[in-house]
C-alpha cells in the first residue's frame, strides 16, 4: 500500500491564520524566497527546478524547468518577459487550485517571486476564472498584505529585484483556461486561441516571453527549496516529483480533494478509508475518468494504474488536472458522454472547421442515441467525426489550432471504444435502459 | 433630460478603479484592462449599459465595438439588464452525478421559471463546472457560491431571496 504519509502541498491547510501574511510568515513562509535571492543565480534555480521533476499540474504534465528554459536569454531577445499564473480551474471534475488560493495563497505567491526571479520577470499577472469570487477575495488580501509587509514592489524582500503581482479575473469561459487563450483574454481580448508555433516561452503577452504556469505546479517551489530537489524527485515516483492534488467526485462514499501520492493507485484512491471509501453499497465501478473530463475513460479492469503522470500512458488515457470521476454501475454511459460532450460543444470558441462544426455534432448524435432515436450507423458517424477533429489513438496534436478539439474528441473514441454495448443497448431497445435514473446511485437530488 | 449614467460617488469609485487597473498594464496597452475595466461598471450599474460602454471605450482608448465583442464572449457579462437574481446552477458530470438535474427541476418548480429564461426576478440558468466537484451539488447566486447542498439548505438559502 502507498497511501502517502506526509502531507506536502496541504501540509498547512486549515492552520490559524494561514491565508494571511504574519500566519504564513510564522510557520516559515517566505523564507524560501529570501534563500532564493539572496543565495542563488537565477540559472541555478532553474536547474534545481529541472532536477526536481516538478511537473505541470494544468493538464499537460509537461516538466516546468524544462519549459522556462525555453525563454530566450536578455542578449537575444531584450523585451520584458512576463509570468502569468493559470488559475482558471474549468476542466470538469477538478477542483483543486481554488484550495490552494482559499487556504494558502501565500504559499503560490512566495512559488511566484522565486520563478520570476528565475525567468527575470518583472510582472505576474495571475488570471482566476470569474466565478471564484471568494478565492479571488483572500488572493487580493493576500497579495495587499505581501505588499504591506515588503515583499513585492521596487525592491522583492528588500533586494534589488522589482516585481509587481496582479491578479486578474476572468468572466466565464473554459477556453480561457488554454494557455494562449488565456494570454489573449490578459490582453483584453476574447478568448481565442493562438496558431503555435510561436509558443508563449518566445512570443507571450503583449509579444514577449512568458511562462504560463498552473498555481499547483508553482505553489510546489517553496517545498522544493525547502527540502530540496533530491527530496522532491524522492518524493515522487518514475519522472513525476513530488506529490499531487486529485479531486475525487462522483460515486465514491466520501468525495473530496485529497493529496496523494504519485504511486498512489486509483483503486487505493477510491477505495482507501483515507480517500474515497469506496462505492454505494451493494454497488461496483463501472468507469471511471482520470484527468478532468477530457481525459480518456478507464473501466474497472484498469484501476491498478498509479497516479503518477507517465503511468496512464499505456492506457490511451492521461493524469491531466486530476479530476477523478468515478461512475458506478447503476450509471448510464450514453447520459454521461452526451452532457460531456455537450460541454465542450458548448465551450468551442469556433474558430476551427472540425471543432465547430463537429463538438455540437457529436452532442446531437449522442441526444438521439440517449432519447432511444439513434441506429447503429449513428456510432460509426460519431466515430468518424471525433475521428476528424483528433486521431485515436491520441498522439497529443489534433487537427485544430488549440487542444479543446483533442479534448471534446477523446471521451467520445474511448467511451464507445470501451462501453460500446452499452449504445448498442440504447440502439436496440429504443429507449435508455436506466430508465429515468441514469446517474447512479446519488444521481437523486435529496 | 436622460439621468446621467453614474451619481457622484459612482463616478468616482468608476474614475478611481479605473485608474489603478490602468496601472497595471505598459502605458500602451491600455485596453488590455477590457475584463477587470467591465467588471468595474457592472459591479456598480448590475449590468453593462450602452453609455457605460461607451465611457470604458473612451478610457481605455477603444472601440465601443471592441467593448461589445469582449463582453459578449463571456458568460458572466451582462450587456441586458439580468433578473435580481442571477442563479447559475452546475449541471456538468460530477455534479450530475450529485443530483444536478434533480436540484435544478426543483428549483425551477419552487421559483416558478424555466431554466435558461430571463426573468425580471429570477434569471435562472444552468451553468458549467464551477470547481466544487467534490463539493457537488453546487450553484452560485449573483456570484456567491453555495456548496454541498440539499433540499434543506436550498430551501433556506431560496428563503432569504426576497
Ligand atoms: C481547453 C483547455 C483548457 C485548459 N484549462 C486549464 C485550466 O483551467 N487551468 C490550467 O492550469 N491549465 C489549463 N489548460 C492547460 C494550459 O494550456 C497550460 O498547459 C497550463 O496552464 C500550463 O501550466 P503547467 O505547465 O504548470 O501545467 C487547458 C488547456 C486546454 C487545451
Ligand atoms: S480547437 Fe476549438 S476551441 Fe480550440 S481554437 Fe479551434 S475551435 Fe477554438
Ligand atoms: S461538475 Fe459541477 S462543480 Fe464541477
Amino acid at each position: 500500500m502507498s497511501v502517502l504519509t506526509e502531507k506536502v502541498m496541504t501540509r498547512d491547510w486549515g492552520k490559524p491564520g494561514q491565508h494571511a501574511f504574519k500566519g504564513y510568515q510564522e510557520r516559515g513562509g517566505y523564507q524560501q524566497l529570501k534563500k532564493v535571492l539572496t543565495s542563488m543565480q537565477p540559472a541555478q534555480v532553474t536547474d534545481e527546478v529541472k532536477r526536481s521533476n516538478l511537473r505541470g499540474r494544468g493538464g499537460a504534465g509537461f516538466p516546468t524547468g524544462l519549459k522556462w528554459s525555453f525563454v530566450p536569454s536578455l542578449e537575444k531577445n531584450t523585451k520584458p518577459r512576463y509570468l502569468a499564473i493559470n488559475a482558471d480551474e474549468s476542466e470538469p471534475g477538478t477542483a483543486k487550485d481554488r484550495f490552494i488560493l482559499e487556504y494558502d495563497p501565500h504559499l503560490l505567491l512566495e512559488g511566484i517571486g522565486i520563478a520570476c526571479y528565475a525567468l527575470g520577470a518583472h510582472t505576474c499577472y495571475i488570471y482566476a476564472r470569474g466565478e471564484f469570487k471568494h478565492p479571488s477575495a483572500v488572493l487580493d488580501a493576500a497579495i495587499a498584505d505581501a505588499y504591506a509587509n515588503g515583499v513585492f514592489g521596487k525592491k522583492l524582500m528588500g533586494t534589488d529585484f522589482e516585481l509587481d503581482v496582479y491578479q486578474v479575473r476572468g468572466a466565464g469561459a473554459y477556453i480561457c483556461g488554454e494557455e494562449t487563450a488565456l494570454l489573449e483574454s490578459l490582453e483584453g481580448k476574447k478568448g481565442w486561441p493562438r496558431l503555435k508555433p510561436p509558443f508563449p516561452a518566445v512570443v507571450g503577452l503583449f509579444g514577449c516571453p512568458t511562462v504560463v504556469n498552473n498555481v499547483e505546479t508553482i505553489a510546489a517551489l517553496p517545498r522544493i527549496f525547502e527540502k530540496g530537489a533530491d527530496w522532491f524527485a524522492r518524493l515522487g515516483a518514475a519522472k513525476s516529483g513530488g506529490t499531487r492534488l486529485v479531486t475525487l467526485s462522483g460515486s465514491v462514499k466520501r468525495p473530496g480533494t485529497y493529496e496523494v501520492g504519485m504511486d498512489t493507485s486509483m483503486k487505493e484512491l477510491i477505495f482507501d478509508k483515507e480517500y474515497g471509501q469506496g462505492m454505494p453499497e451493494g454497488r461496483s465501478v463501472k468507469a471511471v475518468i482520470p484527468g478532468g473530463s477530457s481525459a480518456p475513460v478507464l473501466t474497472a479492469d484498469e484501476l491498478e494504474v498509479k497516479l503518477e503522470f507517465d503511468a496512464f500512458k499505456p492506457l490511451q488515457s492521461m493524469a491531466g488536472s486530476g479530476g477523478v470521476i468515478v461512475m458506478d454501475d447503476s450509471t448510464c454511459m450514453v447520459r454521461s458522454l452526451w452532457r460531456v460532450a455537450r460541454f465542450y460543444a458548448e465551450e468551442s470558441c469556433g474558430q476551427c472547421t472540425p471543432c465547430r462544426e463537429g463538438q455540437p455534432w457529436m452532442a446531437r448524435l449522442l441526444r438521439k442515441i440517449e432519447e432511444g432515436r439513434g441506429e447503429l450507423a449513428d456510432l460509426d458517424t460519431l466515430m468518424q467525426v471525433a475521428q476528424s477533429i483528433a486521431p485515436w489513438p491520441p498522439i497529443g496534436l489534433g487537427n485544430t489550432i488549440c487542444a479543446l478539439g483533442d479534448a471534446g474528441a477523446l471521451p467520445v473514441q474511448s467511451f464507445v471504444q470501451k462501453f460500446r454495448k452499452d449504445f448498442e443497448d440504447h440502439i436496440t431497445q429504443k429507449r435508455c435502459p436506466h430508465g429515468d435514473k441514469p446517474w447512479g446511485t446519488y444521481g437523486e437530488f435529496q | 433630460m436622460s439621468e446621467p449614467l453614474f451619481t457622484a460617488a459612482e463616478q468616482k469609485r468608476f474614475d478611481d478603479e479605473i485608474a489603478v487597473l490602468l496601472s497595471h498594464y505598459p502605458n500602451d496597452r491600455k485596453s488590455a484592462s477590457m475584463l477587470p475595466a467591465l467588471r468595474v461598471l457592472q459591479t456598480i450599474k448590475g449590468w453593462l449599459p450602452p453609455e457605460g460602454m461607451k465611457l470604458v471605450a473612451e478610457r481605455l482608448e477603444t472601440t465601443v465595438a471592441h467593448c461589445y465583442e469582449v463582453a459578449t464572449f463571456y458568460v458572466m457579462f451582462h450587456t441586458e439588464k439580468p433578473g435580481k437574481y442571477v442563479i447559475d446552477v452546475c449541471t456538468n458530470l460530477s455534479c450530475a452525478l450529485r443530483g444536478a438535474e434533480g436540484m435544478l427541476k426543483y428549483m425551477e418548480q419552487k421559483l416558478n421559471t424555466h431554466a435558461g429564461t430571463r426573468g425580471e426576478k429570477y434569471f435562472l440558468r444552468e451553468t458549467e463546472c464551477l470547481a466544487s466537484c467534490g463539493t457537488a451539488p453546487c450553484l452560485q447566486i449573483n456570484e456567491d457560491h453555495h456548496e454541498n447542498l440539499t433540499k434543506q439548505k436550498l430551501d433556506a438559502l431560496l428563503e432569504k431571496l426576497s
